[in-house]
């Protein structure tokens, strides 16, 4: 250690370096496939949620299998919103996509009977083009724009169909069809759950989703290189309302039940949290952060209005303070470590 | 029938303009990001309320303490959360909505529900124009709303600070180089929208009671109002408050009243097909920002 | 198909608000050649691209690229029949590297279609594409986060995204701007190959001197108007010209 520096209190001078962690390095490379422990350690992160819900669903007593339930809608709607996020457009309301897909189902199924195998796809389908079409003229505007008008929107209706009574007003559409049985339901969520997953996350980390990313970095430039940047929002918020509209008419048909609560503030909110809490940019900190909130939210039921009061606080918190979410945390631990070097 | 329509579509749309006025002074002249506008709004409200019946303090002082207690609040948002996420229009918006959902959520579960909570009006009296009888407290709204709105206009146009307000939204850099202190005029911005939101409150409440659910209405109606007339043109506010007041009070003589809540999301529907920023609004598409 | 320019850009006019940006602007070019476009600070250089590319409206005239008549369309609309542009303040995606930064140009419809089908590799298009302008392969720069490359490497960059729409008419705003002799000297041989491949070239630039070497005519503006048109040295013999740059008595 030759000429090693004092600071001065007579301390070597030391800091704090990162690095990827040996098994990461090994495994980034096609000799990945050389060993077991590599493989493991690559598939691990990939296998637990897929392992996790399986066994959850099977292991839960009947009143958690429905807060499973309630994880995974929330889930969906948590990664709609980070898709949206992602592309640049910052949803504050995606309980608009949720109602609206809840209603259509709502209505097919009360007035014209349609099964939920029929209303389900439907619902998704139209749910999500009649959301994008509301939405398209904003899509021009600033960012700000959209935010306001996912806001105002659901709030809206819910104010509208109260007094129109339209839908079947304040009461609802009630007696609609159900799944043919709870485990129909839940392995039925988990399914779309996983595949909205790993399907969109697929999505954004390839090319397109570097379309949609730079749209949110930088349109003029993504427009300089010959892109149609509002045909690109359009799409990726045509997926993000059709994701948030299965939601919506698959707790249609759990609750055999629609009514205002649909358009409630709770779905757009607790998405956002989800979102902010798990960390935003990756859809499965989305998913982490629904998985958290709640549970938590389910457990703190006996608080009544203070539950709203939390949401907002964890909002706060964690928008200001660990702004990054869990996910990229957990991320980061997982990847790399970190440790004390001198400084020479 | 007409003229009771002609004067309460007025007061009707002065309201409306009252309370979009301190949303807009924040978050269209100045370009932060107040959510938590509503929550202000019933908090001014409320503040009045505790200063009045469990203070028992007289009626001016007590307007006097609200005000100033919600612009407190709102400085002390701005120095605590907004100032950390600045800039991160995101953050801000998601940040200071959750505020607003706490503040609100906390008075309902705090108890602040129900007929005893109330504000006093100004006085009992009404008075006859023509042949429509209107109180003194609508009168009195009107007054203050069109003075509120004046104030904003010359404040933001003809004083240092106003202008200020303006300049650290359209280039806080430059704002910056030139030796303004943009974190305190910003702070100054989201008190003065607390302030007035507050003022909004006092005068309006005494028409119905302290209804906590009124803090969504409250922004949904902001936004409404600023979503239609261009958000940062007192002018644009002005109109579409015109807009949509009138038309809801018409909507509610001549058609059903239940459709009143339509009448603002139709003008945001046509609002966003024919310009989509708003009447006068400056914020443009892309045009401008090259 | 009337006259054999290229691009034709005849009464145009800007407004912003109260600036005359554009005044009567009239200019046409050749397929071929290398216009270059100068002119003190705020004469409208830069609005004249942004009105040629679509960035923003005219308030009044035309823009004819072969014949077609392009006024007022759309910025991707543009790039997709041929024409694409650098700006003068580069800001690519700092977070990404190099190579990836050129993703987004080489997804752009136009490019699949001339190549035909997909691009098997767009990571190595991209790759050769940063070479062809100055990226050592051997060195890896290509693979360097944007955020810390060097001014002139981003402006290569940016002239590489340019590049890899295949565009036949190139509009570089400032590229010289910012960077050293040599590293102006290093990227004239990348626009000297792009005026072999036939490719039409318009340079905005202040760095007089550099421009007129590889110039084959120079138009000069002021105040939104064309006040010279011709061989460099005319150009510059020109009294208005010197006028717009140095003041008048």
């Amino acid at each position: 250690m030759q000429n090693a520096e004092l600071n001065s209190s007579g301390f070597k001078k030391k800091r704090k370096e990162r690095i990827d962690r040996g098994i990461k390095v090994r495994s980034s490379d096609v000799f990945a496939l050389s060993s077991w422990r590599e493989m493991l350690y690559l598939s691990a992160p990939r296998l637990l949620p897929i392992v996790g819900l399986l066994i959850l669903s099977i292991v839960l007593s009947q009143y958690w299998q429905r807060v499973l339930l309630s994880v995974s809608v929330f889930a969906l709607l948590a990664i709609s919103w980070d898709i949206l996020a992602q592309s640049g457009m910052v949803s504050l309301g995606q309980a608009l996509f949720f109602g609206t897909g809840a209603y259509l189902a709502g209505n097919m199924n009360h007035y014209w009977g349609w099964p939920p195998y029929v209303t389900l796809p439907l619902a998704t389908i139209f749910g999500g083009l009649l959301c994008t079409l509301f939405l398209i003229p904003v899509l021009r505007l600033r960012g700000i724009y959209f935010s306001m008008v996912t806001l105002v929107l659901p709030l809206m209706l819910v104010r509208i169909i109260e007094a129109t009574k339209i839908f079947g007003g304040t009461e609802g559409l009630s007696g609609l069809d159900s799944l043919p049985n709870r485990w129909v339901e839940i392995y039925l969520v988990i399914t779309v759950l996983l595949a909205a997953l790993f399907g969109f996350r697929r999505l954004m980390n390839s090319d397109y989703g570097l379309v949609l990313k730079g749209i949110n970095d930088n349109d003029r430039s993504v427009m300089n290189a010959g892109i149609n940047i509002y045909w690109f929002k359009t799409q990726a918020l045509f997926i993000a309302a059709a994701i948030g509209a299965f939601a919506g008419a698959f707790v249609t048909h759990v609750y055999m039940f629609v009514g205002m609560p649909v358009y409630a503030l709770d779905y757009s909110i607790l998405p956002i949290a989800a979102a902010v809490v798990g960390g935003m940019g990756t859809l499965a900190g989305s998913m982490l952060g629904a998985f958290i909130l709640v549970p938590l939210s389910e457990l703190l039921r006996g608080t009544g209005g203070l539950r709203i009061v939390f949401y907002g606080l964890f909002l706060v918190i964690f928008t200001v303070a660990v702004p990054e979410g869990i996910f990229h945390y957990i991320q980061r631990k997982y990847h790399q470590f970190e440790r004390w070097v001198e400084v020479k | 029938m007409i003229a009771n329509t002609i004067i309460y579509g007025f007061v009707n749309s002065v309201i409306l303009l009252l309370v979009a006025l301190g949303f807009n002074l924040t978050f269209g002249i100045s370009g932060v990001a107040n959510f938590a506008y509503g929550a202000l709004y019933i908090m001014g409200a409320l503040l009045c309320w505790v200063f009045l019946n469990s203070l028992g303090l007289p009626y001016f002082i007590a307007v006097f303490l609200a005000v100033a207690g919600t612009a407190i609040a709102g400085a002390l948002m701005y120095r605590f959360v907004l100032l950390r996420i600045r800039g991160l229009v995101l953050s801000e918006v998601i940040a200071t909505f959750g505020i607003g959902l706490a503040l609100l959520e906390l008075f309902k579960y705090m108890g602040f529900v129900g007929f005893e909570y109330s504000l006093p009006v100004i006085s009992d009296i009404s008075i006859e124009i023509g042949m429509v009888v209107i109180d003194l407290q609508r009168i009195f709204i009107v007054f203050i709303g069109v003075m509120m709105a004046g104030f904003i206009w010359f404040f933001t146009h003809h004083t240092r600070t106003g202008l200020r307000f303006r300049g650290i939204a359209q280039e806080e850099r430059t704002a910056l180089s030139l030796g303004i202190n943009t974190d305190r005029v910003a702070m100054l911005s989201v008190s003065f929208g607390g302030a007035y939101a507050a003022i909004a409150a006092i005068f309006i409440l005494p028409l119905g009671t302290i209804n906590v659910e009124q803090g969504y209405s409250v922004l949904i109606n902001a936004l409404a109002v600023c979503i239609v007339g261009g958000l940062g043109s007192t002018g644009g506010l002005v109109l579409a408050s015109f807009l949509i007041g009138y038309g809801q009070t018409f909507t509610v003589t001549y058609l059903e009243s239940h459709w009143v809540m339509l009448v603002p999301l139709i003008a945001i529907l046509v609002i966003l097909v024919i310009r989509p920023s708003g009447i006068f609004g400056k914020h443009k598409e892309l045009e401008e920002r090259i | 198909m009337g006259s054999s320019s290229l691009l034709n850009v005849s009464g145009l006019y800007k407004n912003f608000g109260g600036v005359q940006a554009i005044d009567d602007l009239n200019f046409e070019i050749a397929g071929g050649e290398l216009l270059g476009m100068i002119g003190p600070n705020g004469s409208g250089k830069t609005t004249a691209v942004n009105l040629i590319t679509g960035f923003v409206k005219p308030t009044e005239g035309e823009i004819r690229y072969r014949g077609k008549n392009i006024t007022g369309w759309p910025p991707y609309k543009i790039v997709r029949i041929g024409i694409a542009r650098t700006f003068q303040m580069v800001k690519p995606f700092y977070q990404l590297p190099a190579y990836k930064n050129m993703i987004i140009p080489l997804y752009s419809p136009r490019v699949k279609k001339i190549v035909g089908g997909k691009y098997g590799d767009r990571d190595a298009v991209a790759l050769d594409l940063l070479e062809e302008v100055g990226f050592e392969r051997d060195a890896f720069v290509a693979y360097k986060v944007a955020s810390v490359l060097p001014q002139g490497y981003l402006k290569r960059l940016e002239l590489a995204k340019a590049i890899a729409l295949q565009p036949d008419l190139i509009i570089l705003d400032e590229l010289f701007s910012g960077l050293s002799l040599a590293e102006v000297a290093s990227i004239v041989p990348i626009i000297e190959k792009l005026r072999q491949q036939g490719k039409t070239i318009i340079m905005i630039e202040h760095r007089l001197k550099e421009l007129f070497r590889i110039a084959d005519r120079i138009i000069a503006l002021n105040f939104g108007q064309k006040i010279a048109d011709g061989q460099a040295t005319e150009v510059m013999d020109s009294q208005e010209v010197k006028n717009a740059y140095l003041g008048s008595e």
